[in-house]
């Protein structure tokens, strides 16, 4: 195993019963990287995070977190992790700072630094001034998921695995999240699933697409969008008489689509051009020039995003498990 | 044993801010209260052949039915309703830590009722100090007996408990299961034993096996101050076995 591997799993697979669950998925992940595992509902991924959790055992294939196999050491692993689980169950009855003391405790933090311990992440998760008197059942979701994540960072694990930390919240809600687990970049190595795309495009150094219990891609964004997206996008933005680019388009066997036509609001219209080739920005530009009461409001090139990316990854994954079938 | 020890605190620490503990204990401190005070007045009325105290504790069966289930019914039921069990496998604690604590905790809270109990003999001697026949009331070999079978039983019953909580996600069920395997076991061997009286010989080992699990025999034997290990062994072994299928349950939710 790599020596800066925090988390290394190679072939894994699990069934519940006749269903099967996550076949044969392996995957790396560095000390310190924010890494998104992305998949639809259903796709395998509480699944995985669950076995390197050490909550739940494979079937075959090894898992090894921190250097050391899950299989055989859960509650060595348990120590090394911080996990917050999917919908983020807690005791309703206590109160915010009894809880994560609970946890301090549970989690053997040295009980002389429990109290310094939790006011740390009470602090990090902004919940010291608002709401660590408060009873869990009377906070929002959003605090709640902020309780989530304050439980998973106690003891300083060298992992925190979150399983969908932001489902559920408003955009308010979602923004503060983001940013704190924003905050944890380069002091922990971070899991995160979700089906969200912009939070893992927002939030992550590297992805991992999951579907149907198979590891369908993983990298960074970049390198993803040149693995699944062949075709380049150049957005124009154009006003005038839009007929005339477009016979010029036509004539050059350009492929193209009106995305938005020009309104009261907008007197432009927005054109993307594909091409399975290079677009460059000045060759457009002069033609534009050359076409007689036709003006050119903005152009850019539209870089691929993960919904793309996630979409090409999926289907071509169903592809394949329709041919093979 | 760290992780068990802050385990015990945090279920006691439940069990105090929930509200069946509460009903638990005024219901079982009013019941036993006013048993104490009916022996007694049927005590004034004619003479018995049994000390005040024996009565009293023969029939401990009786807030046996109510205070246990109320007791245990929220113990696991509740956790796996709220899924706050998976939320405690998270951190590095074994399973059977899990179970024992919220045993423990629910015994300890048994115990303390029961040690309540102790008031009522106590009260009436002080009250009474000239009657003659008071030193009847704090009758130690009787209550020590007693005592030491409702600590004993106690095991099981509350292991009971613990097992039917395992069972559901329920807190209703679960009560209600636990309600019908303590009738099970606190009156189906008596029942037994009267019901085969006449079709096994004394000695034989149909009527041993019968006297064996028939738990108001038990006490008897112990409020005569008899103590046999046999009792021992069946509330033990079988306490064990419930607590050792409870771990096996709640792995199984994982």
């Amino acid at each position: 195993m790599d020596e800066n591997s925090s988390i290394s799993v190679s072939d894994l697979s699990k069934s519940y019963g006749k269903v099967s669950a996550i076949k044969n998925a392996s995957f790396q992940i560095n000390k310190g990287e924010i890494v998104g595992l992305l998949g639809p509902n259903g796709a395998g991924k509480s699944t995985t995070m669950r076995i390197l959790g050490g909550l739940l055992s494979a079937d075959s294939g090894s898992a090894t977190v921190c250097g050391l196999p899950v299989a055989d050491n859960s509650l060595a692993i348990k120590r090394k992790i911080g996990f917050m689980q999917e919908n983020n169950p807690l005791p309703e009855e206590l109160r915010v700072m009894e809880y994560l003391k609970l946890r301090a405790e549970l989690k053997e933090v040295d009980p002389q630094k429990i109290s310094n311990e939790v006011r740390r992440v009470m602090d990090l998760c902004d919940l010291f001034r608002t709401a660590r008197r408060k009873i869990i059942r009377t906070l929002s979701k959003g605090f709640k998921q902020r309780v989530g994540i304050a439980d998973a960072l106690i003891g300083s694990p060298e992992i925190i695995i979150l399983d969908e930390p932001t489902i559920g919240l408003d955009p308010h809600q979602i923004q503060g999240i983001r940013k704190l687990i924003n905050s944890l970049r380069g002091h922990y190595t971070v899991l995160i699933s979700s089906h969200i795309l912009s939070e893992i495009e927002r939030n992550c150094d590297r992805v991992i697409i999951i579907n149907h219990g198979r590891v369908v891609a993983m990298g960074t964004l970049h390198e993803l969008s040149e693995e699944f997206i062949n075709e380049n996008y150049l957005k124009l933005q154009v006003s005038g008489k839009i007929e005339h680019l477009i016979d010029h388009l036509k004539t050059a066997g350009e492929e193209y689509e009106i995305e938005e036509e020009a309104n009261a609001e907008n007197e432009a219209y927005t054109i993307l051009i594909k091409s399975t080739n290079a677009l460059e920005i000045a060759h457009y530009t002069k033609m534009i020039d050359q076409i007689s009461h036709c003006q050119l409001k903005g152009i850019n090139i539209k870089q691929p995003d993960l919904e793309a990316i996630f979409l090409a990854a999926t289907k071509r994954s169903w592809e394949e498990v329709r041919t093979k079938s | 044993m760290g992780h068990f020890f802050t385990l015990v605190r945090h279920e006691v620490r439940l069990l105090f801010i929930a509200p069946p503990t509460y009903v638990a204990s005024v219901l079982f401190v009013l019941l036993m209260g006013f048993i104490y005070w009916a022996i007694l007045r049927s005590m004034t009325l004619m003479p018995q052949d049994t000390s005040s105290v024996s009565q009293f504790f023969s029939l401990f069966w009786l807030p046996v039915f109510f205070t246990v289930p109320l007791l245990t019914m929220r113990s696991i039921a509740e956790e796996k309703n709220q899924a706050t069990l998976q939320t405690l496998f998270s951190a590095p604690i074994p399973k059977y830590a899990i179970v024992l604590s919220k045993f423990f905790a629910a015994y300890l809270l048994y115990l303390i009722l029961w040690a309540l109990t102790l008031y009522f003999p106590i009260i009436t001697y002080n009250l009474l100090p000239d009657n003659l026949s008071n030193a009847s009331l704090v009758d130690s070999s009787a209550i020590l007996g007693s005592l030491l079978f409702i600590f004993l039983s106690g095991i099981l019953f509350i292991a009971i408990g613990i097992f039917t909580s395992s069972l559901t996600r329920s807190q209703l069920v679960a009560g209600m299961l636990c309600f019908t395997f303590l009738f099970i076991i606190c009156i189906g061997g008596q029942q037994l034993e009267y019901a085969t009286y006449n079709y096994f010989a004394q000695g034989s080992f149909f009527f041993e096996s019968i006297q064996y699990v028939n738990v108001i025999r038990h006490f008897e034997d112990f409020s005569l101050g008899i103590l046999d290990t046999r009792p021992f062994v069946f509330y033990l072994s079988i306490s064990v076995l419930l607590l050792s299928l409870t771990v096996n349950l709640i792995d199984s939710e994982t």
